[in-house]
């Protein structure tokens, strides 16, 4: 790990201004922020470990938590609420046994909702791994699911 | 460009320099205006918001922080307006709602004929004034604390929620928290602060305890003093 961070780094010319951009190639490439990277950060950064966690835990895009390989994010924003989100997002919950913000104990999945993703005439909206999904229904979700792996037993 | 410029506070003319804030400025004239987050020490920052007064800057009149408003010429600053007095009063209402408790607050709430809060909150105490990460940073230089998370949920934190690693134990954070609110304790040799116990010190020929270990060498490799500096207490020099 301490040549990962090291040369993810030294990509910033060891700038301490880039310390965001730093810690999203981190988590690009550890796919979330492990205590040992935060540390490695700060000493290769020469930025204090308190402004690096100030950092990492204000952004939510950044996780301090190990995450799954599929991350859905379903839009809770409110042209997609309207449009029955809170079904879609009970419905994932109940599948995959994890609340909302949760990830599955095999790594495999997380689940969050977020606000308005910006396209809400294809509401309602569900990004998996960058790719966006417009229109959900139950069904669709569950295609989706079972697409990347999960059988729904409910 | 002159490096002065004029204003008038509460009706009072006066010069300031340029770049220097309302407040400055006030208290260079002996006007006070209630501040909590701003010590002459730390940079300006304007997180508590108490500090508030009205300005008129060509026929506009507007509420702001003093603490980090910069003079201008021809400002005029009024100190206590009804318009002041209401935002003053919200404000400590806030403030309280998180620290029933703060003498500090409680004071500041008589002045402002704030009885009591209308905000009921489950917070612990911290008002989030930044005091303590600030002079940890600009004043002491170690940046041991700081903020955690945002919005609702921010707080002061030390890392990871553990044991601080670049904190010296000197106790500037618990010292310049208006609400007192960070705990801190010495007893028998050994200081607690941010929930990590650092020893301390003893002076060799008394035997007293001078202050954290941490701190004395923190102080030894900043101004790179020898080894044994603070082996001897000042009492016994
Ligand atoms: S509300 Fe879902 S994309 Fe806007
Ligand atoms: S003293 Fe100005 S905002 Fe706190």
């Amino acid at each position: 790990m301490e040549n990962t961070i090291k040369a993810i780094v030294e990509k910033y010319d060891s700038n301490k201004g880039f310390l965001v951009p730093v810690l999203q190639d981190v988590q690009k490439e550890l796919n979330y922020l492990p205590r040992e990277a935060l540390d490695l950060v700060s000493k290769f950064l020469k930025v204090s470990i308190s402004q690096v966690f100030e950092v990492a835990t204000f952004y939510k895009a950044f996780s301090l938590e190990p995450r799954g390989k599929y991350q859905m994010a379903l839009c809770q924003g409110t042209a997609c609420h309207v449009r029955g989100v809170p079904l879609i997002v009970d419905h994932i919950e109940r599948t995959l046994e994890i609340k909302d913000g949760e990830t599955t104990e095999d790594l495999m999945y997380t689940f969050e909702t977020v606000n308005c993703l910006g396209a809400c005439a294809l509401g309602p909206v569900m990004v998996v791994n960058e790719e966006y999904h417009g229109k959900m229904t139950i069904a669709k979700t569950d295609k989706l699911l079972k697409k990347l792996g999960k059988e729904g037993n409910a | 460009m002159s490096d002065k410029v004029n204003l008038t506070i509460d009706g009072r003319k006066l010069e300031a320099p340029a770049g220097s804030t309302i407040l400055q400025a006030a208290k260079d004239a002996n006007i006070y205006i209630p501040h909590l987050c701003h010590n002459d020490e730390l940079k300006p920052y304007g997180a508590c918001r108490l500090c508030v007064v009205e300005i008129t800057h060509r026929n506009r009149t507007r509420i702001v922080a003093s603490c980090i408003y910069e003079v201008a010429e021809g400002l005029e600053v009024q100190t206590v307006t009804e318009r002041v007095l209401n935002v003053r009063k919200l404000v400590i209402e806030l403030l309280l709602s998180r620290n029933k408790k703060s003498q500090v607050l409680q004071d500041i709430a008589q002045k402002l004929e704030v009885e009591k809060s209308r905000f009921e909150l489950d917070i612990k105490g911290c008002i989030l004034c930044g005091m303590c990460i600030r002079t940890c940073k600009e004043v002491v230089g170690v940046n041991a604390i700081g903020y955690k998370s945002r919005g609702f949920t921010r707080e002061v934190a030390t890392p990871f929620d553990e044991t601080p690693p670049d904190c010296i134990a000197c106790g500037s954070c618990a010292y310049v928290c208006p609400v007192d609110f960070i705990q801190y304790s010495e007893k028998n040799g050994v200081r607690t602060i941010w929930n990590t116990e650092f020893p301390m010190q003893k002076c060799t020929k008394c035997g007293r305890h001078i202050a954290p270990v941490k701190q004395l060498d923190h102080f030894k490799e900043t101004l790179n003093l020898p080894e044994d500096h603070f082996d001897i207490c000042l009492h016994c020099r």
